[in-house]
């Protein structure tokens, strides 16, 4: 154990002399964090969190195998990752391998040169990942990103014990959601539990219903700047459905003040204030961790998202974030990027790092898992999201990532709008087809 | 007040500025720099003992470095379209118009001026009578005044944390003492959100500024209520013919700072409520950062900044003319 630790300290200590070297060159500029930013030298950002030490594990492997060619890792909280992996690629000081959620962000660095194309540099890794996932990495048809974690499907979670003693059915058509939502009103219990103060869980709800009313084809066209594609009518009527949820009560008086940061919604379910919550698969992971009795008593129950009456989408199509992403940046040298890929397609979500993220209960976006489920402590849950995956027709990256950052907060802004009642499906429209002539 | 005034006399004895002692020196010494000297002025310049001009140069280059060259960057960006990637583009005045024509920007100005008017009427006369009150030498007081300031020493993040957790209507305090009357949506309604905001900066700031009232309350000389009780002055009109006359600089100080501040409240409400709900709480900074850096908006969001320093310093400068507090004359007659 001691070997590989003190092999990577010795090798940070390499890299600090061509990291110095770039520093003065660039006049001591805005990098005082090390490694990252040097073209000569493989670097990395990763995110905070529960991933932070798979990542770190896959790093380290490869660093006890290329003891010359060692990573320069740096893990970074989620919104300031966000704002400094905008600077450093603006000002060509990118690390290596530039994290990313695909979607629009991908797409502006693809239209600045910042990343490379990897399509047939890839085809290892990619012979890994779940088909559908893998080519959401995809922009104009050329790969430019590839998975490098877990699948984030958006899951209707239910206190089980609520519904057994309410004698209300598990929801999987919009009226049985309804009359959910009526039983627990009436007995003082919010029905479905919503961050509202984070806003982004509001899209969940926006999302699911246009693809349950309208099918993929109504983002996609939106996607693809169609004038006035806000104006399809599966739109206005998703807007209408959430209006009719917040008439019947169904998020409580108190949803604004709601922060998903800090689980406060999953803790109104698991607390018996909330029946209900409509949250990504990484929430399954904040009951674990907040309430692990509470999941190990099987209290936790989880579905798809309700059907509605004839509606055009597949009930099976799932939204939420495909998985997180792997680029390679454009401004290192050649040879370091030969290597970056050779990292890709030898360690990235490798044996090692899809059995790390099983133990934590989540789902790595790669093929053939099913028996490695069996045994596990989440089996219900990691074979349940597995299967909604992989039976999905249709797998909607979420609309914020999707679009281009501008739109995304205008969207951002009028949902909350809706969900406050302080504008109509109209306005909501009219505001949102007006970003789409930019 | 003896020590007061000791302090006050100490540079013009031991310093180099004023005239005489500065004549005395040479003539003492008989040098030639006395009979040479053509004039006062002359020698002045020859025997000038200060520290050099020169050792402004590291302050100044520091300033000019870090404050006033981003500022012309900004100046610069905000006729430029960018993204942050990308090279910015020329774009004349389009990202002026641009936010002239938005209507969140024009509702963040709005909620500006009425934070700024309605965070000083909270937080002037608290502060004002809270600093008079922890003037006064009593235990009580004293003991009072501690606690009073103990919101200074947290940090605007901390704040922001605590309260946001206290005023959740579902884990907060109204939980944990019951009180139904205090399960509001503090932070989720957007009726109160605002008020709420305004109610958590006071919490914070008006410790501060009772300090600088404390203190200016205990330089006014005692002498001056004596002769107030001697002509029958009551407390409240001690208080409003002396006091308050006395604290005018005091009151100018706080007053810009309080005006000139409330137009940068960010991390505070960042942290509360991140402009939400829906439009409700996003002030100009916050418009400004979060058009900057998550709509990735960098010309609009230099303008709006521009407007911000443009404002800051008008509003500044005002106070100050207006106030007569550039020439800072003495109140001390008849001390």
């Amino acid at each position: 154990m001691m070997q590989p630790t003190r092999r990577t300290t010795l090798a940070g200590l390499g890299l600090s002399i061509p990291t110095l070297a770039t520093l003065s060159a660039c006049g001591g500029g805005a990098q005082p964090t090390g490694g990252a930013g040097s073209a000569s030298s493989l670097s990395v950002w990763a995110l905070t969190g529960a991933k932070q030490d798979t990542y770190q594990l896959s790093f380290d492997s490869w660093d006890e195998d290329h003891p010359d060619d060692p990573f320069a890792v740096e893990f970074f909280a989620n919104d300031s990752y966000k704002e400094k992996i905008r600077t450093s690629i603006g000002s060509g000081n990118a690390p290596t391998l530039v994290f990313n959620w695909a979607g629009g962000t991908l797409a502006d660095y693809v239209a600045s040169d910042a990343v490379v194309d990897l399509t047939g540099k890839v085809d290892d890794i990619l012979s890994r990942t779940i088909e559908s996932i893998g080519a959401v990495g995809q922009v104009d048809g050329a790969q430019y990103g590839v998975p490098n974690n877990d699948t984030q499907p958006v899951v209707l979670y239910y206190n089980t014990a609520l519904f057994e003693e309410h004698s209300v059915t598990p929801p999987t058509t919009w009226d049985e959601l309804m009359t959910a939502i009526e039983t627990f009103s009436e007995a003082g219990i919010t029905p479905l539990s919503l961050a509202g103060q984070s806003v982004w869980p509001e899209l969940m709800y926006i999302q699911y219903l246009t693809d349950r009313i309208g099918g993929e084809g109504v983002f996609q066209k939106i996607m693809d700047g169609e004038p006035d594609a806000w104006s399809d009518p599966a739109i206005t009527s998703a807007l209408e459905k959430i209006i009719e949820l917040i008439d019947a009560g169904a998020f409580g008086s108190g949803f604004g003040s709601v922060s998903a940061d800090a689980g406060a919604d999953a803790a109104l379910v698991h607390t018996g204030q909330a029946a209900m919550l409509l949250q990504g698969s990484w929430v399954y992971g904040t009951f674990k961790q907040d309430a692990p009795d509470f999941v190990a008593d099987g209290n936790l129950g989880f579905l798809n998202f309700p059907a509605t009456d004839g509606g055009e989408g597949d009930p099976a199509n799932v939204v939420g974030n495909p998985a997180n992403y792997w680029s390679v940046s454009a401004d290192a040298d050649e040879e370091v990027q030969e290597l970056a890929i050779q990292y890709l397609n030898e360690y990235n979500l490798n044996d090692e790092m899809v059995d790390s993220f099983l133990e934590m209960g989540a789902i790595p976006a790669v093929e053939g898992l099913e028996e490695k489920f069996a045994g596990l402590d989440d089996e219900e849950f990691l074979s349940f999201a597995y299967d909604m995956v992989l039976e999905a027709p249709h797998f909607q990256l979420s609309w914020d990532q999707a679009l281009a950052p501008a739109p995304a907060q205008e969207l951002l802004t009028n949902l909350s709008q809706i969900f406050l009642q302080e504008i109509e499906p109209a306005d909501f429209v009219t505001n949102m087809n007006a970003t789409l002539d930019s | 007040m003896t020590p007061a005034q000791s302090p006050a006399s100490a540079p013009a004895g031991t310093g180099a500025g004023t005239g005489p002692p500065r004549q005395d020196i040479p003539a003492d010494q008989g040098g030639p720099a006395a009979r040479t000297a053509g004039s006062g002025r002359s020698s002045y310049k020859r025997l000038r003992t200060g520290p050099s001009n020169w050792l402004l140069a590291p302050a100044l280059s520091f300033f000019g470095v870090f404050a006033l060259l981003p500022l012309l960057g900004v100046v610069v960006l905000s006729f430029f379209a960018w993204d942050g990637l990308g090279t910015p583009q020329f774009a004349g005045l389009s990202a002026w118009i641009q936010v002239f024509q938005e209507p969140v920007t024009m509702n963040a100005m709005k909620l500006t001026l009425l934070l700024t008017v309605l965070s000083y009427v909270v937080q002037f006369p608290l502060s004002l009578l809270l600093g008079a009150f922890m003037a006064g030498h009593q235990r009580y007081r004293e003991v009072f005044s501690v606690l009073y300031f103990l919101p200074l020493l947290f940090s605007a993040a901390a704040v922001g944390i605590t309260f946001k957790a206290l005023l959740d209507p579902n884990f907060g305090m109204s939980r944990a003492f019951g009180l139904d009357f205090l399960r509001q949506d503090w932070l989720g309604s957007p009726n109160l959100a605002f008020y709420t905001v305004i109610m958590v900066i006071s919490w914070s700031f008006v410790p501060f500024h009772s300090l600088l009232y404390q203190a200016g309350v205990r330089q006014i000389p005692v002498s001056m209520y004596e002769a107030a009780t001697l002509d029958g002055a009551g407390r409240v009109r001690q208080f409003f013919n002396v006091t308050l006359p006395q604290l005018k600089y005091t009151i100018v100080t706080s007053s810009t700072l309080m005006l000139v501040g409330s137009l940068t409240y960010f991390d505070l409400v960042f942290i509360l409520t991140g402009g939400g709900p829906g439009n409700a709480t996003r002030i100009l900074p916050l418009d400004m950062y979060l058009t900057g850096f998550r709509s990735y908006e960098m010309g609009p969001a230099s303008v709006i900044a521009v407007i911000l320093v443009v404002v800051g310093l008008t509003l500044a400068l005002l106070l100050n003319r207006i106030s007569g507090a550039d020439r800072m004359e003495s109140q001390m007659e008849g001390a």
